[in-house]
Order: C-alpha cells, then structure tokens, then sequence
C-alpha cells in the first residue's frame, strides 16, 4: 500500500505572528518525520494541520495526491493520532477503553487481542482496574496499546514519550522502527533524543519558518 | 513490553460500512452509560435538583390544593426544564478533558451520529428519569388525577427534545471554562416552544380537553431537532475543538 502525505507551502499565523512559512513536506511509507523546535513554536499546531484537524492554514495538503479536504474520511482511516491527553477514560477500564476504540476502528475484534496487546505496552495485570487509579504513564502506555490494537498505515504522535520510563522508551522507539519497516510512516514531537536505526527525517520550527533536513 | 518483529504488516480493512457505523454508535452508547454507572453523581444532581424545587414550592406559596393544582402543570415543567439545562454542561466536558472528544473527531465514522449516540446517552440518564420522577412530586403539588400519563409522555417527548437541542450549545461552549452562563444564554429561547406545549399538554388534560394537539407538535419538535441538530452539534464540536 502506497503511502504519500504532501504538505506544499504550508504557512500557519496565530495571534499575528507566522509559526511557519513555505513548508515543503512529504512523508513516504518507511519513513519518520520529526518535527523539532522549542515550546511554542508550533509543533503541535504542525501535527494538527498534518493530521487533518486544523483548518486554519494557507497550502496545501494531498493524501496520495489527492486533496486532503476530499478524502478525509479515507484519510482518517489509515490515521492513528496520538494527542497530548492520552484520550482514557478514568471511570472505564483500560479493556474497556480499547474496546472502544477497537469498535469507532470498525473492527469488533476480541477480547484476546487487546489482552495482548496491553501485555505488549507492559499492563498485565492492571486490565481490570478503572484507568483513573492509574499512573500517568500507565495512562499514557493504555493509549500506546492502540498502536498495536487497530493498525494503520500513519501515526501522528505528538510526544509520545510523556511520562513513559525508559525501558518503555527503547520498546516504543523498537516499536516505531518495526513500523517503519513494515511500510508504515510516522510524523512524531519529541525532546528526547530518538535512538532508532531508520532513516529520519527532521523538520526544524521556529524564528517563524520552517527548515527541512534529512 | 515484547519486541515487536519488523514485518510487512497487512492493514486491517473495517466491516461493511453499515455495519460499522453500527457498531461504533452501540459502542459509544455503552461506553457513556457504563461511565456514568460508574460515576452516578453527575446524573443524580439534576434529579435532586427537580425534587428539591418542587419540595419547597408547596413550603414557599400555600399548602393550598386548589391553588398548588392550578400551577402544577406550568411549575412541573419548568423545574424540569431547568434540571435538564443543569445536566448539559457535562455532556461533553469529560470527554473533551481527557482527549477521547479528539479522538472520537478523528474517527473515521460519521461525526453527526456519533454525537447523537452521546445526546441519546443523555436522555436517558436525565430526561426519561425526570419524566418517570414527575409523577410523585406531581402528587406533592396535588396535580389532578387523570393528568399523570400525560405529564409523563409530554416530558420523556418534551426532554428528548431539550437534550437535542441543548447538545448544539454544549457543543459550542464545551471549550470555555465558564460556559454555564452562556450556554443557558444560547439554548433557552429554544427551549420556550418546548415548555409551551408541554404545559399546555398537561393544562388540556387537567382541563379534559384532547390533548393529541399538543403531543402532536411536541412529536414534530422533535422530529425537527433530530434530522438538523446532529449536524449543527457536529459542526460545533469542529469549532470548538479546533477553532
């Protein structure tokens, strides 16, 4: 399955200052796209606009090069968008929560698969606790669990490593660098410093444009 | 956590599309009521609410059957009414701190429906209890017999309607922090036509006069808010989401 996200002279103003100007982007299966820059300068913003969600920009976009406005429903089902709130429920369960996330997928699945995949995020044992007494990175590792639960093609993960510990730290990056090979693409925020053996892509934000580098 | 292997993997494609939306509107039903079961709380307040007021009226103005009788209609629905705009805010408050709003935008499923899984959820956990409640403070405010039924079909209609509409507002100020004020501002001129033909409803039964009329119009309210409301909550939830 062919994967193209293109971003072309993308520009973002909030509150009368550009976040970024002349953005040139595209994303590949098999490829990581990093955004970097410091607090402020619009990653976040980045990902939204890239994810679908913003409306608010000047370019253009294309989703294997059609305009992303007119495929947005079949662009939002090879999407998995990770956000800063982890999206759990505290009064529910973390099965539960995968449940529900296996179901708005629209795949009914089984309660088998997400044990599994909860085991692989490190929550053995915690599944049948309200996700509220929780820790936030157990929270954060419930909402991790969906990279395995629902595949798709182009995760969007705006900083994923919040909260996680180290060893959940190498298991995510070892996570991100098996979909990379396996064709998928990732656009991801981080200031951790990423050990993954993929080639990466980074763009760099800030001083109100944005700088590509390979 | 386990190592994954790197190979290619094969994308899942859903169901039958039909069958999909189906499955996530069951599933988002059944996600809100077994978090409310959870937390009653946030349901129990506007019942307590609608028996409080009721309680004192008859303290406040006259023990008085005759005079409580003549007012009961007017005074049962408005408490309601009020006990039902007290529940909105919550609609989409949770779901919009914790971050499943977002991702329940990002679905691949059509938004209108999703949000009236969510508006149905409501419903049934604030207007169908106040409207089976009604009946027992009805007897509070010596309401004539004979009008009962109809106060209880007028109000499960009537806040049916009233969760339909209020969800548009909710859904418009679900991203301020004190939108309480603004949204009573914004969906309680939409709510007269409501209260007026549902305390008419019950006046023409207390008074033996047909009541279909009534009904009638609070069904076709009804039928209204439900084909447009769901795309104006969506459209809401855009805005409020993502500006």
């Amino acid at each position: 399955m062919s994967l193209r996200l293109q971003a072309r002279k993308l520009a973002c103003e909030r509150d009368g200052r550009w976040l970024f100007r002349d953005l040139d982007l595209e994303i590949r299966s098999g490829e990581i796209l990093r955004v970097e820059g410091p607090n402020g300068s619009g990653k976040t913003t980045l990902l939204k606009i890239l994810s679908g969600q913003l409306a608010d920009y000047e370019g253009s976009i294309f989703w294997r090069d059609a305009p992303l406005r007119r495929v947005h429903r079949n662009f939002l089902a090879s999407l998995l968008y990770l956000g800063h709130a982890p999206g759990v429920k505290a009064a529910l369960t973390p099965l539960e929560n995968l449940a529900w996330y296996q179901a708005m997928a629209g795949t009914g699945g089984t309660e088998a698969q997400r044990m599994s995949a909860l085991e692989m995020v490190g929550l053995r044992g915690f599944e049948d606790l309200p996700a509220g007494q929780l820790s936030a990175g157990q929270q954060r590792r419930v909402a991790l669990a969906r990279l395995e639960l629902t595949p798709r093609p182009l995760w969007v993960l705006d900083e994923p490593f919040t909260a996680i510990d180290r060893e959940g730290v190498a298991d995510l990056e070892a996570r991100l660098a098996a979909h990379v090979r396996g064709g998928g693409s990732v656009v991801l925020t981080t200031h951790q410093a990423l050990d993954i053996p993929v080639p990466m892509c980074r763009v760099r934000l800030g001083e109100g444009k944005g700088n590509v580098a390979s | 956590m386990s190592r994954p292997e790197a190979s290619p993997k094969s994308y899942a494609r859903g169901r039958e599309p039909e069958a999909s939306v189906a499955l996530a509107l069951l599933a988002t039903m059944r996600r809100d009521l077994l978090a409310l079961l959870r937390r009653p709380g946030a349901a129990f307040n506007s019942l307590a609410f609608f028996a409080l007021v009721i309680t004192l009226f008859p303290i406040g103005i006259s023990p008085d059957p005759e005079l409580l009788a003549t007012i009961a209609p007017g005074l049962l629905w408005v408490a309601a009414l009020l006990a039902a705009l007290l529940s909105l805010d919550g609609m989409f408050r949770d779901d919009f701190a914790d971050g499943t709003l977002e991702q329940l935008l990002l679905a691949a499923q059509p938004l209108p429906l999703m949000a009236l899984a969510k508006v149905a959820v409501h419903w049934l956990t604030t207007g169908l209890p106040l409207a089976l409640m009604a009946p027992v403070l009805g007897v509070m405010l010596s309401l004539p017999p004979g009008s009962y039924a109809v106060l209880v079909l007028s109000l499960a209609l009537g806040s049916a309607t009233l969760s339909v509409i209020g969800a548009i507002g909710a859904a418009l100020t679900v991203g301020l922090s004190r939108g309480g004020v603004l949204l009573s501002l914004l969906v309680l001129p939409l709510y007269v036509p409501v209260l007026i033909f549902g305390a008419g409803a019950v006046q023409a039964a207390i008074a033996g006069t047909s009541v279909a009329a009534h009904l009638a119009l609070l069904g076709a309210l009804l039928a209204v808010s439900l084909v447009f409301a769901p795309w104006a909550i969506a459209a809401s939830l855009r805005i409020s989401l993502n500006g």
